[in-house]
């Protein structure tokens, strides 16, 4: 009976949840045109949000694309297939490791500060300070951080991707002795624009948009103790990784499915 | 003693008619109302946990009563468009316990906030105003210190600057003086007085200290358990006949409000009365709320 009682319980506070979470979502769409005219303010955000991520998407990357590298030689290798290790090493970042490790790295690193700054608003009263001054904390301070997560999520992931491509480059032809020509020509002509990498840019904004409102949301909605504030920011953490991957593989299916 | 509290006073800044108030099964405002006079002190005084601060904030619009209504400078807070309330908020400034100081900013960026947001002022005015409202509480020569980097009477006295900042009809504190050393809580005392005459401001005070209080308010009123206990001029509050707002007003330990929260059982059966299962296992080693349980 206490079983049951508390899957009802939990069940009811998880719609809840995704209620408020959903009226937050619109509230701050809302805001967004009046953040259009006061580009700084999403300048100063992107800054934090995303230049601070930049050294450790440019490290995380440069060692994925290291290891693709060197495993893609030693299967491709296998076949006498070493030539098209650009081809791999380019694809499966541009198509998903890119976006996806990018994402969750960015969960990690933009996305629990964000919910911690916020939570940490909320707990001394900055945002009902400035409610009180008749500021719109949803426009002043929500709407900024979620542009400036939405934009800067596909540059990183771009960064990633590219810097992981230098990085199987480096170990493919510098280390492992495949032909330099071969490796970016063979990527050149098999990697596809619309396919590969349009689709690439729509996954990372797609996670941009989910992470940075999971993100601001649990800081939003956080208990506002220092427990509550913790709690808040494993929440993030979890919950964006979670959404990121499930949807990683409904967006996979629905790009490439058809092949 | 008058019954001012009762009947709409054509002078007030502020009325509370009738409110009640409500978290989850607990009354906080059981049918109370009040009044706050123009250009006057008024204090609402308390112990902690009778929702002073909720009164504020029902007072500012961001909590909303079950029943009753606040007026405002003519205006039913709760009956305004978004808009209009943030109209009105301009003109209501609030000075919170924390002081709620972005603390992302410097002191002279804090200041200058509400300026930026509301106003389109060049620079250079905005400049010589901030300048002005911190030159007001003393605080000129500390305006590129970050928040972190001052004492909790000078973070109020910012926050106090920036509530002046827009000019605004009234300012609410929110426990102004508690956790303040004696210099500091001087020095407040001082500023709220002196800023309510200079500035020709209705201020409205929750504090339960009392003597710094009663020192500068016009009127006091005393709330307990939801309701108002006492009120009048400090005067007519010291010479009060009610106990309760004798014990409040000298500090007694024990009297209407007693020292000890009520509990189940007699002390002495309390005392040997041993449940075994509070040692068990269970109890002694990790039961914990059902929620911890998940991977959240």
């Amino acid at each position: 009976m206490e079983f049951f009682r508390s899957l009802g319980a939990n069940t009811r506070e998880s719609f809840t949840k995704l209620g408020r979470g959903s009226y937050f979502l619109i509230g701050m769409l809302a805001g967004i045109s009046s953040v259009l005219v006061r580009p700084n303010l999403i300048l100063k955000q992107m800054h934090s949000v995303g230049v601070l991520s930049f050294l450790i998407i440019f490290i995380s990357g440069l060692f994925v694309g290291m290891v693709l590298g060197l495993q893609g030689f030693y299967i491709l290798s296998r076949f006498g297939a070493e030539e098209t290790l650009g081809v791999m090493v380019a694809a499966s970042l541009v198509r998903e490791l890119g976006p996806v490790v990018s994402a969750l790295l960015f969960a990690g690193r933009a996305g629990s500060a964000l919910t911690a700054e916020i939570g940490l608003m909320k707990a001394t009263e900055q945002l009902s300070g400035m409610e009180m001054m008749a500021i719109d904390p949803i426009k002043r301070i929500i709407s900024p951080r979620f542009l400036a997560g939405f934009l800067s999520m596909p540059l990183l992931a771009a960064l990633f991707s590219a810097v992981g491509i230098m990085g199987g480059q480096i170990v493919g032809c510098g280390l492992l002795g495949v032909d330099d020509g071969a490796y970016w020509s063979q990527m050149n002509a098999a990697i596809d624009f619309q396919k590969d990498i349009i689709n690439g840019v729509i996954k990372s904004l797609v996670f941009g948009f989910i992470t940075t409102w999971i993100a601001l949301f649990e800081g939003y909605d956080a208990v506002p103790t220092a427990e509550g504030v913790s709690r808040a920011t494993t929440r993030t953490v979890v919950n964006s990784a979670f959404s990121i991957l499930g949807l990683d593989f409904i967006l996979t299916a629905l790009m490439f499915g058809d092949n | 003693m008058d019954n001012r509290g009762h009947h709409p006073n054509q002078n007030s800044l502020v009325s509370v008619h009738n409110l009640t108030f409500s978290r989850g099964e607990k009354k906080i405002f059981d049918n109370i109302s009040l009044e706050f006079e123009r250009g006057k002190i008024t204090a609402i005084m308390g112990p902690s946990g009778t929702g002073k601060t909720t009164l504020l904030k029902l007072i500012g619009g961001q909590l909303f009563p079950q029943n009753g209504n606040i007026v405002v400078n003519g205006r039913d807070v709760h009956h305004l468009k978004r808009d209009e309330l943030y109209t009105l908020r301009k003109r209501m400034g609030m000075l919170f316990q924390s002081g709620a100081l972005l603390t992302g900013m410097n002191v002279y960026d804090n200041v200058a906030f509400p300026l930026r947001e509301h106003t389109h002022l060049p620079e250079s005015m905005i400049r010589s105003l901030v300048l002005m409202k911190l030159e007001a509480v003393g605080l000129r020569g500390a305006r590129d210190l970050m928040p972190n980097e001052l004492s909790g009477g000078m973070a109020r006295r910012v926050a106090l600057a920036r509530a002046i900042a827009l000019d605004p009809m009234m300012i609410m504190y929110d426990e102004p003086f508690t956790g303040q050393d004696p210099i500091s809580m001087g020095a407040l005392v001082l500023l709220i007085k002196s800023l309510n005459t200079t500035l020709g401001l209705t201020s409205i005070i929750v504090s339960h200290d009392v003597y710094e209080t009663a020192a500068i308010a016009d009127y006091i009123y005393v709330l307990s358990e939801g309701k108002v206990v006492g009120q009048g001029t400090p005067q007519e509050i010291k010479e009060s006949s009610s106990e309760w707002v004798q014990q409040f007003m000298n500090g007694a330990a024990d009297g209407p409000v007693h020292f000890h929260y009520p509990a189940k059982e007699e002390y002495m059966d309390d005392l040997l009365h041993c449940d075994k299962s509070l040692f068990s296992r269970k109890r002694l080693f990790g039961e914990k709320p059902a929620k911890r349980r998940r991977y959240s």
